[in-house]
């Protein structure tokens, strides 16, 4: 019993402890930040990474990986600044047939056994193609309802608190809780005995993408909602953003170990991170070093901590 | 016992499968009665994992018919199989490592679904658990990632008998008490036994003849893709058993002659809690005891104390020949000959290039000394069969120059042939003045050394040496304390 504690505790417990940590030396830094208002302009910017992380887990979940999240997110937040707003019905059309091509090219990855990497690559210039086609100039304008939604004062705990916990919620329940959750994973895990089990690993493995997609246009849809207008290029941080946050989260890049929650947080660290370094008043020009600095320490620290667990586990 | 009503679980008829030009099947006619336990024995590559795979719907057979109850079944795959109540434990380990073992039953069990699964399936292993193993202590809310390789066996035993909708009617054992220990897998033969008695059906293969012996009802032998006898299990013994095989076997695995290697320099030395340990050149050395009583952690500080971590030793002075195969041995992307070459690359290379002649010409040597049974040394690894890769393992660490070679029980689910080639290759290398330090949960194979060390919880407990290793003796420190 102790050890399946310490075994699930240990994945969730860096990137908890990251994250206070940065918190805490964020209040010290700035302690006006220490607000309803302070906190979500601390965190409002991570909603979108958090959906894009999700994105990203489910397909690491299958043991590939999405190097066009950044694109894709970019795409759409051009259609939705675009479409979405002076034509609904084209718009959602848009995005529906977008996932549609997600949930496709697991398929393709699938069938033809091509590497994850190679296929998302390529599948990142056609978003980056699609999305100038929209947009070659920043610009459009966020739907209202977006706008209302990603401004919206709930009480209590400000729209990006609130909005990280749904989502870690909506996706620890699909992906930990329910059956195509344990499927995707399974697939993941050992593909054979999935298949040998009479599950079909083709639909497992569309299905993440499917769902994928929908996550990265949800990112995208909330992005615009942040930013109020779009631009072709307004999120390519994201593909190692996201693969940052669902390592630092405690995932892994094969086998099938994920956790939502941790991905989530993980993109909450990430961040959180960049508006640790600006307090600390550290010129944007090595503010992405730093990250990285910050990102190393985390990952060592799980590495420590692994460590100690397997050498109680041997004794 | 095979009355007249009766009609076959399931029924193969003139099966025929070939893989390019090597018939895997050529003709199987096999009919599974209820309440019957068939054991399938055979030699490496006989047909007997493909005759599994047709049976259990993977593999669609290019002629003949698979029948369930009398009809010919049309279309037969993974989903017919299963709806009749066919299940399978395989030979390599198959649960999926990152999951609970409740959610490894939900991906077993199709059915399952719908809100409260979890629930319904911890009963549903827990029930089964606790009738194949009685007192396992095994919590289903576990990683499996987490339990020890014979846990991991026996979940998957018990996922194989237990009902969840559809009743197990069929259950097909490869290899089923390859990780477990005597007791285990005691265990598993009553529970075979039991499910048996009430009307279920077993296929049953292994290698330790006499679990088949003692435990089937009919015995089906395979030789190249065809059924070369099928008898009664009383009609058989161990003897008849491995002629009927056909293979190169040379009666029992004959006692190498006691050799006095008191004046030989000793190569390993390792003191621990209880007897330490050593190792003379030339000397073999059994570990040998209960599974998962420190063995395996012996080898690895024996390996950890003589290698460094940080360069690779130009002169090394032990070598290793994994268990697992599939975890840490082979590279499954790679050819078979750089499998065999990975860990002697640094004879074969100069000036930091690796001389593609030379690593031919030792790919060939090798090939020919050990018989791997391949037409071409180029093609991936997994092409063989699974004595053949633990050859490719056992040349690989041969074909260096370290003077010990550490063995961490390789012979897991390898066939008769391949054992006695193998026992033979490492009786001429340690009269050559090889050291082999070896762990094997065989007794068979543990009687095959100079001397033994017995471990019993994570201890040396006792020392054997030339007439005392015999298997009355290992048992006996293997015991002793528990019984007490």
């Amino acid at each position: 019993m102790r050890t399946r504690i310490s075994a699930d505790a240990v994945r969730l417990l860096i990137p908890a402890l990251s994250l206070t940590v940065l918190l805490a030396a964020v209040f010290w830094l700035q302690p006006r930040a220490m607000s309803y208002v302070g906190l979500n302009l601390l965190f409002n910017l991570a909603v979108p990474i958090a959906l894009a992380t999700i994105a990203q887990m489910l397909i690491m979940a299958v043991n590939d990986l999405d190097l066009s999240m950044g694109t894709f997110v970019s795409f759409v937040a051009c259609v939705t600044a675009t479409f979405l707003r002076d034509a609904p019905l084209l718009g959602v059309l848009i995005l529906i047939g977008a996932i549609g091509v997600y949930a496709l090219l697991g398929i393709v990855i699938h069938l033809r056994n091509l590497p994850s990497i190679v296929v998302t690559l390529g599948m990142s210039f056609v978003w980056a193609g699609l999305a100038v086609l929209l947009l070659p100039a920043p610009g459009g304008q966020a739907p209202d309802w977006v706008r209302a939604l990603m401004t919206m004062k709930p009480p209590f705990a400000p729209i990006a608190i609130v909005a990280s916990i749904v989502i870690a919620a909506v996706a620890h329940l699909i992906v930990m809780r329910s059956s195509l959750g344990v499927l995707i994973r399974g697939v993941g895990g050992n593909e054979r005995s999935v298949e040998r089990a009479g599950w079909s690993v083709l639909g497992a493995r569309a299905a993440a993408y499917g769902l994928a997609g929908l996550f990265a246009v949800l990112a995208g849809i909330a992005l615009v909602g942040l930013t109020t207008s779009a631009d072709a290029n307004i999120a390519l941080r994201y593909t190692l953003l996201s693969i940052a946050g669902v390592i630092l989260g405690g995932g892994e890049f094969i086998g099938g170990r994920v956790s939502p929650i941790g991905a989530v947080v993980g993109a909450l660290t990430l961040t959180l991170a960049g508006s640790f370094l600006s307090f600390l008043r550290i010129s944007p020009d090595w503010q992405i070093g730093a990250q990285g600095a910050i990102l190393i320490v985390v990952l060592a620290l799980r590495l420590v901590l692994n460590r100690i667990e397997t050498r109680e586990k041997r004794r | 016992m095979t009355g007249e009503m009766l009609k076959p679980v399931i029924a193969v008829t003139d099966a025929r499968v070939s893989f390019g030009a090597v018939k895997a099947l050529d003709g199987v006619t096999l009919s599974i009665m209820p309440g019957e336990c068939v054991g399938l024995v055979g030699h490496n590559g006989a047909g007997k994992s493909t005759i599994v795979s047709v049976i259990n719907g993977g593999l669609a057979p290019h002629e003949g018919s698979v029948s369930g109850e009398g009809e010919t079944i049309a279309r037969y795959g993974i989903n017919a199989a299963r709806a009749r109540g066919v299940r399978c434990v395989f030979q390599e380990l198959s649960l999926c490592p990152n999951l609970t073992i409740v959610e490894n039953v939900r991906l077993m069990h199709r059915q399952l679904g719908g809100f409260g699964w979890r629930r319904r399936a911890k009963a549903v292993i827990e029930a089964s658990l606790d009738a194949v193993f009685p007192g396992h202590g095994i919590e289903s809310d576990r990683t499996v990632g987490e339990l020890s390789i014979a846990e991991r066996q026996m979940v998957e035993i018990a996922m194989a008998f237990s009902d969840a909708g559809i009743a197990p009617r069929l259950v097909i054992l490869d290899e089923p008490t390859s990780s477990l220990d005597a007791s285990l897998a005691e265990q598993m033969l009553v529970h075979v036994r039991r499910f048996v008695k009430a009307g279920g059906s077993v296929i049953f293969i292994s290698h330790i003849l006499h679990e088949i012996l003692t435990t089937a009802d009919r015995i089906v032998v395979m030789k190249d893709g065809r059924i070369v006898a099928a008898r009664p299990a009383a009609a058989f013994s161990e003897h008849s058993l491995v002629e009927a095989m056909g293979s190169v076997v040379k009666g029992e695995a004959r006692r190498r002659t006691a050799r006095d290697l008191g004046a030989a320099p000793v190569v390993l030395e390792q003191a621990g809690r209880g007897l330490s340990f050593t190792a003379r050149a030339g000397e073999i050395v059994g570990l040998a005891g209960l599974a998962g009583h420190g063995q395996t952690r012996m080898l690895m500080a024996l390996h950890g104390a003589n290698s460094s971590d940080w360069l690779p030793a130009r002169d090394p002075a032990v070598t290793f020949v994994a268990g697992d195969r599939r975890l840490n041995g082979v590279f499954e992307l790679w050819s078979i000959l750089r499998n065999f070459s990975i860990a002697s690359l640094g004879d074969m290379a100069r000036g930091g290039f690796v001389r593609t002649g030379d690593e031919d010409a030792r790919g060939a040597e090798w090939k020919k000394r050990i018989e791997i049974r391949t037409q071409d040394m180029t093609n991936r690894i997994l092409s063989l069969s699974g004595g053949n890769q633990q050859k490719v393992l056992f040349a690989r660490a041969l074909a260096t120059r370290a003077p010990v070679v550490l063995m961490d029980d390789p012979m897991r689910g390898v066939d008769v042939g391949t054992k006695q080639e193998v026992y033979e290759i490492v009786r001429q290398e340690a009269a050559n003045g090889r050291t082999f330090v070896w762990y094997s949960t065989e007794m068979e194979e543990v009687c095959l050394c100079d001397r033994v060390y017995v471990f019993r919880e994570g201890e040396i407990v006792a020392e054997l040496a030339g007439d005392a290793v015999s298997e009355a003796n290992i048992l006996a420190a293997s015991f002793e304390g528990a019984a007490a």
